[in-house]
């Protein structure tokens, strides 16, 4: 199996944003890894997201997209079920629905089929094409983005004084088998693993393989970089609570402090994390906000009966026969045509 | 090619239709960039105007007051007990309660009885002064004091 740059060229460059954090901070730079680097990734990560968001919704999508996974709304006597109002929403309450269901349960993940060339003796060509449900991206995805959202939240408590008490059942409900101490959490194992099958699908499967590029393995290397310096800093490499978060503290609350003493796996799973937000605005990672932007999943198909007009089909200037008159009017006065409007004597 | 551009916009401009600043669904973007702005930067909103208190663990409790000022050590260097202490309570549960052995040499090479409540609460009396106060700073909560505290008298039901 041979790799080409797509592979290595993401995998070497976050291999690469590790030693460089390490590096820096035995040489002491924690100033720029530990506050600088947090702050520009941040500005860059906020300003850039919106400024995506308005750049998206400048351009006009005048007309409607109804996608056919559901029956339109027709004539009285072709009945609808529930299904068909949400896959094909004739109002914006049903969009929202629809919209509701991609967010949190990836409905069109969940559609994903699976195209194969199976044997099939009985067949004359020795081989049939079958199409069949295949659930495991859905599943996946699934539990990569929820445990990503818990871990995000979990991660709350270093950027607040005193985390509120939903924060806290929540890391309660993560650390529900309060295994090994410090707890571990099941958010961070089920993250791991769903990155590394997400990873593995991009390398095995073929058909996937294919057509991944640079940036569907750079987001894929981070976030597994992210992960695994985490769990070490967690569970191995175990760096000095306090000291970490007078620093995090320090940054929410723009008083920034470089404490003593924070082990080098801090600055370099910060570093990480800074990169990946100020990567943000410029890769894949926008479908955060694209989801909602996405023009066959947030328009009601009420092309039936309301009329969508195109910003830039403008009235085209026609040639008629006035003008064409104007234009010959001598020249048809010799010719002996009638005019509707006599050269003035 | 970008003058070619140019006369194109300029001619849809003329139209009078396509505005090439307009946001669509103006309402619904901007609250969508208020949502995010406001999750986003959620931490900077809740911090604001606070001071963060820093943790000041105390030693003063009766026992290490008596104890020769060279003699004042834990197990483990402080920094090293700081970031481990509690992987090492684990490792103890594990070597006390699976293999029943209860010894333990620290780094000074003096022998210690492994217990919780014994030996290490023996010197750090103050649970709150000393345990509490770091675990409320970093929000820990952790499983050890579900049994091994020594609870306040008023609390027995």
């Amino acid at each position: 199996m041979s790799f080409n740059l797509a592979y290595y060229f993401p995998l070497f460059s976050v291999i690469a944003l590790l030693f460089i954090s390490y590096l820096g901070v035995r040489v002491g730079l924690e100033m720029f890894f530990g506050v600088i680097m947090p702050y520009l990734a941040f500005i860059v990560f906020f300003v850039g997201v919106i400024d995506r968001i308005v750049k998206w919704a400048r351009t006009p999508v005048p007309y409607r997209i109804p996608t056919t996974c559901g029956q339109n709304k027709t004539l009285p006597w072709i009945k609808r079920t529930i299904r068909d109002k949400f896959e094909n929403p004739e109002s914006m309450f049903y969009v929202m629905g629809r919209m509701f269901m991609e967010v949190f349960f990836f409905r069109s993940l969940f559609r994903n089929m699976r195209t194969e060339l199976r044997p099939w003796g009985k067949y004359p060509e020795g081989g049939k094409l079958i199409y069949w449900s295949s659930k495991w991206l859905w599943i996946g995805a699934l539990a990569f983005h929820y445990s990503l959202i818990v871990i995000l939240l979990r991660h709350l408590r270093f950027f607040m004084e005193t985390s509120p008490s939903c924060l806290n059942l929540l890391e309660s409900l993560d650390g529900f088998f309060i295994i090994y101490a410090p707890t571990v959490y099941l958010s961070g194992l089920v993250l791991l693993a769903a990155i590394i099958y997400l990873l593995l699908r991009r390398i095995f499967d073929m058909k996937v393989r294919y057509i991944s590029l640079a940036a569907d393995f750079f987001p894929l290397f981070m976030i597994l970089g992210i992960g695994i310096t985490g769990l070490f800093m967690r569970y191995f490499y175990r760096v000095d609570m306090v000291a970490v978060k007078e620093l995090t503290l320090g940054l929410a609350t723009f008083h920034p402090t470089i404490p003593e003493g924070i082990g080098a796996i801090f600055y370099m799973h910060l570093f990480l994390v800074a990169v990946l937000f100020a990567y943000f605005p410029f890769s894949k990672l926008m479908h955060l906000p694209g989801v909602f932007f996405s023009v066959t999943r947030n328009m009601a198909g009420n092309n039936r009966w309301k009329r969508h007009e195109n910003p830039w089909e403008y009235e085209p200037r026609h040639f008629t026969y006035m003008d064409q008159e104007d234009m010959y009017r001598k020249q048809m006065k010799k010719a002996g045509i009638p005019l509707e409007k006599d050269i003035e004597e | 090619m970008s003058e070619e551009k140019k006369e194109i916009i300029n001619s849809l401009k003329e139209t009078g239709f396509y505005k090439p600043g307009k946001i669509y669904d103006r309402g619904k973007v901007i609250a969508g960039i208020v949502v995010f702005i406001i999750v986003a930067a959620f931490p900077f909103f809740y911090n604001a105007g606070k001071a963060a208190k820093m943790p000041e663990p105390k030693l003063d409790t009766p026992v290490i007051r008596q104890l020769p000022e060279a003699e004042r050590v834990c197990v483990l260097p402080k920094q090293e007990m700081r970031e481990n202490h509690m992987v090492l309570l684990d490792e103890w549960r594990d070597q006390v309660v699976r293999e029943g052995n209860r010894e333990y040499t620290g780094y000074t090479g003096k022998k210690y009885t492994i217990s919780l409540q014994n030996t290490c609460m023996e010197c750090h009396s103050n649970y709150e002064e000393f345990c509490n106060e770091c675990h409320q700073y970093t929000v820990q909560t952790p499983a050890c004091w579900g049994c091994h505290i020594q609870k306040p008298k008023e609390w027995a039901g």
